[in-house]
């Protein structure tokens, strides 16, 4: 049991934190949340210089054209980026963390090959076509339509939820192909060009009044079957792959960025006076050791995948459900310290309270993540 | 990096939960609450035998020579089993109270205002890093007072205010000897949180098992009530305590760092005392008797809670560590392996 970081692992933190520090400062201003051209450009700017340098695809294995990072490796990548300030991963998050590791585990070589390099590049970018209006938790029960038609499925249906659907190149795709099998077994896998005539992409606007994600709409769409991973109906597998493996970091840079905010948030209480009422001054030191677990359980869970080559997603069930509520925690913290101006939505923090709302919800609400805690880890029966 | 035990470290913990199972067994348990938590000495000489109390003592002063990583899982699987005695204590006072590292001396400690545990059988008394033994303890336990103790396995005496424990607390001496005796003040007030929060760990994660053992065997409308969402996600967040309170104990174990310890102090508290509350809860009826062992864990849990760095002294500790300026240059500058942390992650 040790905290201590080997040799070559701090070689590696040193050169990238050497090359961030030098290439940080000539990147240009962040564009303006609601440009999603200008937000496109942003990240596959910083996605190039990632790849120029060769920090693209860190994680990825070898013949994807990744790096193979160990997860030890990818942790500190994560860390150090957060820390300098560096871009997020924006636009380019479906191709580097869903559907690329999913073309790189089930895709046929001349999809890798098609595929794989442009994410890697920042030539181009993806979004996700899982969630319909009537299949958000359920998302087995999706209903969008492929109708195989010669060398092509015709598809009809709706998405919602899709972030970057306005500028993204490529949709990774789930579909209904037979509508009489169990629900999980008759879904199927597709890469959709985004420009295919037939698609409808309609922003929506969240309650923090900007647009992070849209609906999209599909009125008979053509796909030719070789943009299938997978086989024919074995989709929820095919995707399954990748959504329930990871190796532990899926949390660092927030858990990073949490700390640092709760570092500022006792700097502005000490400024402003407030650091001397008790109970908010107790409030953030409880939240301080709720971080600071949650830091060590993430380098728990990456020595763990460390030793196993990757940790199973349930695992990071227990995470998500704690962290998406701390975090939501250190928002209404944030509020107390504001005091009132907390009701500004220019003053730092305010937006990201709103945004924090999301956390309990997105990528399986905190019920879902408690179901499968519950059935998969402590292996409770399934009930309805 | 290699945050994970190592096979020595899981060696010793399936020996130690083995030891346990042997020799500490639900029947034994259960005497010992019927005997209101009065010390079995030859059970207590067993764990000095195994080296509960002489882990971290060098080996050339007849120890096992192990650090507080080893402490922690073995004070773990101690508030799994609901082990009673001032374990904390007694492991503290080894080598420094002869007889404490083999079991031979019962040694409790004064814990602010709080009720002292096992007093009446103890042979010495911790105050800060000196001990009472001999006539000073025999007058220190004739000025307190016993208490009918909640928690059927912990006899409690309230001691007076003013029971003149600062006489005998070391000689008039020059300023350094002051001061290396409050920094050694200071390390066993630390390490005792610590350990007390690996029982309170070992205990959350008991009452988890026993909760979903329970929801898995007990049948109401026709199903396990294990299948209900109701109880299913308060199973779910029995884990989702335990876990993350885990981590910060072991980390805290290997830094050795006070803000550390003081954050895993607080979480595994919470977890143990609303993982027992949630386990009582989830057994119905039957976690409120008497029979059932939950209250033993519940009551255990509330005792701990208020010992060595209770809450409130935790947060503001935790609340003292926070801020830019005082995390990077270090607010960690701990002393055990693995810290100062590169990138100040700590």
């Amino acid at each position: 049991m040790d905290l201590a970081y080997s040799e070559a692992e701090e070689e590696f933190r040193r050169r990238l934190r050497e090359w961030l520090a030098g290439v940080l400062p000539g990147l240009p201003p962040k564009p303006s949340p609601d440009d999603w051209p200008a937000r496109r450009a942003y990240d596959t700017t910083w996605q190039r210089m990632l790849y120029d340098a060769g920090y693209a695809g860190l994680h990825w294995p070898v013949d994807a054209g990744g790096r193979g990072a160990t997860p030890t490796q990818h942790l500190i990548y994560l860390e150090e980026t957060e820390k300098a300030g560096a871009p997020y991963v924006g636009a380019n998050f479906v191709g580097l963390l869903h559907a690329g590791p999913t073309v790189a585990a089930e895709g046929t070589a001349e999809q890798r090959a098609r595929w794989l390099p442009p994410v890697l590049r920042g030539d181009e970018v993806w979004c996700q076509g899982f969630s319909e209006p009537d299949a958000g938790s359920d998302l087995a029960a999706l209903r969008t339509r492929a109708v195989r038609d010669g060398d092509a499925y015709v598809i009809s249906g709706a998405k919602i939820w899709t972030s970057h659907a306005e500028v993204a190149d490529w949709c990774e795709l789930l579909v209904r192909t037979d509508a009489d099998a169990p629900k999980h077994r008759g879904i199927t896998w597709l890469a959709l060009p985004m420009d295919a005539p037939g698609i409808t992409v309609r922003p929506l606007r969240t309650l923090a009044g900007s647009t992070e994600f849209a609906e999209m709409f599909l009125d008979e769409v053509r796909v030719p079957v070789r943009n299938r991973v997978g086989a024919e109906n074995d989709g929820w597998r095919v995707t399954m792959v990748t959504l329930s493996f990871e190796r532990g970091t899926a949390f660092v840079g927030e858990v990073v960025a949490c700390r640092r905010t709760l570092d500022a948030l006792a700097d502005e209480a000490r400024r402003n006076g407030r650091w001397d009422d008790p109970v908010l001054r107790r409030r953030l030191g409880r939240l301080n050791a709720e971080f600071r677990a949650l830091w060590r359980l993430t380098q728990w869970n990456v020595g763990e995948s460390e030793r196993t080559g990757g940790v199973p997603g349930i695992g990071g069930s227990v995470f998500k459900l704690r962290y998406s509520g701390a975090r939501q925690e250190l928002y209404e913290a944030a509020a107390e310290v504001l005091g009132a101006d907390a009701f500004d939505v220019e003053r730092e923090w305010v937006l990201d309270r709103l945004s924090s709302l999301a956390y309990t919800i997105a990528a399986g609400t905190s019920q879902i993540q408690r179901n499968i805690v519950a059935e998969r880890i402590l292996g409770l029966p399934k009930g309805r | 990096m290699d945050f994970q035990l190592s096979d020595d470290q899981r060696a010793l913990r399936s020996g130690m939960r083995d030891l346990l199972d042997a020799v500490f067994d639900r029947d034994r348990m259960r005497a010992a609450v019927e005997r209101g938590g009065t010390l079995d000495r030859s059970l207590w000489r067993e764990l000095g035998a195994a080296g509960f109390f002489a882990l971290r003592l060098p080996e050339e002063s007849g120890g096992v020579g192990l650090g507080l990583p080893e402490a922690v899982l073995l004070f773990e699987e101690a508030g799994r089993a609901l082990l009673p005695g001032p374990l904390v204590a007694t492991h503290l006072a080894a080598g420094l109270v002869k007889g404490a590292a083999e079991g031979e001396a019962v040694v409790t400690a004064v814990d602010g205002d709080l009720p002292v545990a096992h007093l009446a059988e103890a042979d010495a008394v911790l105050v800060g890093a000196d001990a009472l033994a001999g006539e000073p303890l025999r007058a220190f336990v004739a000025a307190a007072r016993p208490v009918r103790s909640m928690d059927p396995l912990t006899p409690l005496h309230r001691t007076g205010a003013d029971t003149g424990v600062r006489a005998v607390s070391g000689p008039e001496g020059a300023r350094a000897a002051t001061e290396r005796t409050t920094a050694h003040a200071e390390r066993i007030r630390f390490e005792g949180a610590l350990l007390t929060a690996a029982e309170q760990l070992g205990s959350a994660a008991r009452t988890t098992e026993t909760a979903v053992q329970h929801a898995g065997d007990r049948e109401q409308f026709g199903s396990p009530i294990g299948s209900f969402q109701a109880v299913k996600h308060l199973c779910a967040d029995m884990l989702a305590r335990t876990e993350p309170a885990r981590a910060a104990v072991y980390a805290a174990a290997v830094t050795g760092d006070p803000v550390e310890i003081a954050a895993a102090k607080l979480l595994a508290d919470e977890a143990a005392v609303r993982n027992a509350r949630d386990c009582l809860q989830i057994h119905g009826g039957m976690g409120f008797t008497w029979e059932a062992d939950v209250h033993l864990h519940l009551k255990r849990a509330w005792l701990r809670s208020a010992a060595r760095l209770g809450g409130a002294a935790a947060e503001e500790l935790l609340a003292a560590g926070l801020g830019a300026a005082r995390r990077y240059p270090g607010s960690s500058a701990a002393s055990g392996r693995g810290a100062p942390e590169a990138g100040g992650g700590g």
